[in-house]
């Protein structure tokens, strides 16, 4: 299922309403690319509050689609991880590497703001 | 890992493409919730099935997981096989290290599956497939 992106003034929001599959998340990546740059937003905010699973491919495309926004000029921040979620990664091994990660969106929003200013 | 018992449902979960891999894990979460299994448990779970499942889809493109209920004395818990007819690990050893792959994975799969549960167990051989059986008990 394609993950809807909406437009909040310089930034957009993109938030997974489903599991995704790998396909879903190459789309993901390549739909924000794209956008940051119709838009000319300054950053990007993934929510993944609804994901139960943050497997390798999952965290890899993550890593990757942020550091395809900031090639593009804009900033990535990630929202909603789960704390099981987190847990797992962890216990896997995988990092989000330097990509911003809040526990919600008003945080997102402050974290771009004051980074912009 | 003596013992097989087999449980109640004893599902079976073709995989052979990503959608599949959305499939097993969702599939294998339902089946460790039936069981009796909750919160961070469910996560790691479905996240080494996920791993697992996405191993045979990059490297065998089929294969298929089996779930079903074990009990060692008082202890009950989940067993999942992913099994496949790819074309095998060459070095497993080197394959349950972190970082190691062959593609441009991450290389966690196999070492952070082990991890994620209690027990795991890989054989393979070349040619002739890949087994990988995972037990997770319940507390």
């Amino acid at each position: 299922m394609r993950v809807p992106i909406l437009k909040q003034g310089e930034y957009i929001i993109a938030s997974i309403q489903s599991a995704l599959t790998d396909h879903d998340l190459f789309q993901l990546r390549d739909d924000l690319a794209a956008c940051v740059g119709r838009h000319r937003s300054k950053g990007v905010i993934v929510d993944v509050t609804v994901l139960d699973v943050m497997d390798s491919f999952a965290t890899r495309m993550v890593r990757d689609l942020a550091q395809m926004v900031r090639l593009r000029g804009a900033k990535t921040v990630i929202v909603g991880i789960q704390p099981e979620v987190a847990f797992a990664m962890v216990q896997l091994g995988l990092e989000l590497g330097d990509v911003a990660t809040v526990l919600d969106l008003d945080e997102a929003l402050e974290l771009l703001r004051y980074e912009s200013t | 890992m003596n013992r097989h018992d087999s449980g109640p449902g004893a599902p079976v979960i073709p995989i052979a493409s990503d959608l599949d891999i959305v499939e097993a894990r969702t599939a294998a979460r339902a089946f460790a919730t039936y069981l009796g299994f909750e919160g961070a448990d469910l996560v790691m779970i479905a996240t080494a099935v996920s791993e697992m499942a996405r191993n045979i889809v990059e490297y065998a493109n089929q294969g298929e997981m089996s779930l079903s209920a074990v009990q060692n004395n008082s202890r009950r818990g989940l067993q999942v096989v992913i099994r496949d007819q790819g074309p095998g690990i060459a070095d497993v050893s080197q394959a349950m290290q972190d970082g190691y792959s062959t593609s441009q994975s991450l290389g966690l799969g196999l070492p952070g599956s082990r991890r994620l549960m209690d027990e795991f167990r890989i054989e393979s051989r070349i040619g002739l497939g890949t087994t990988v059986t995972m037990r997770k008990w319940l507390r």
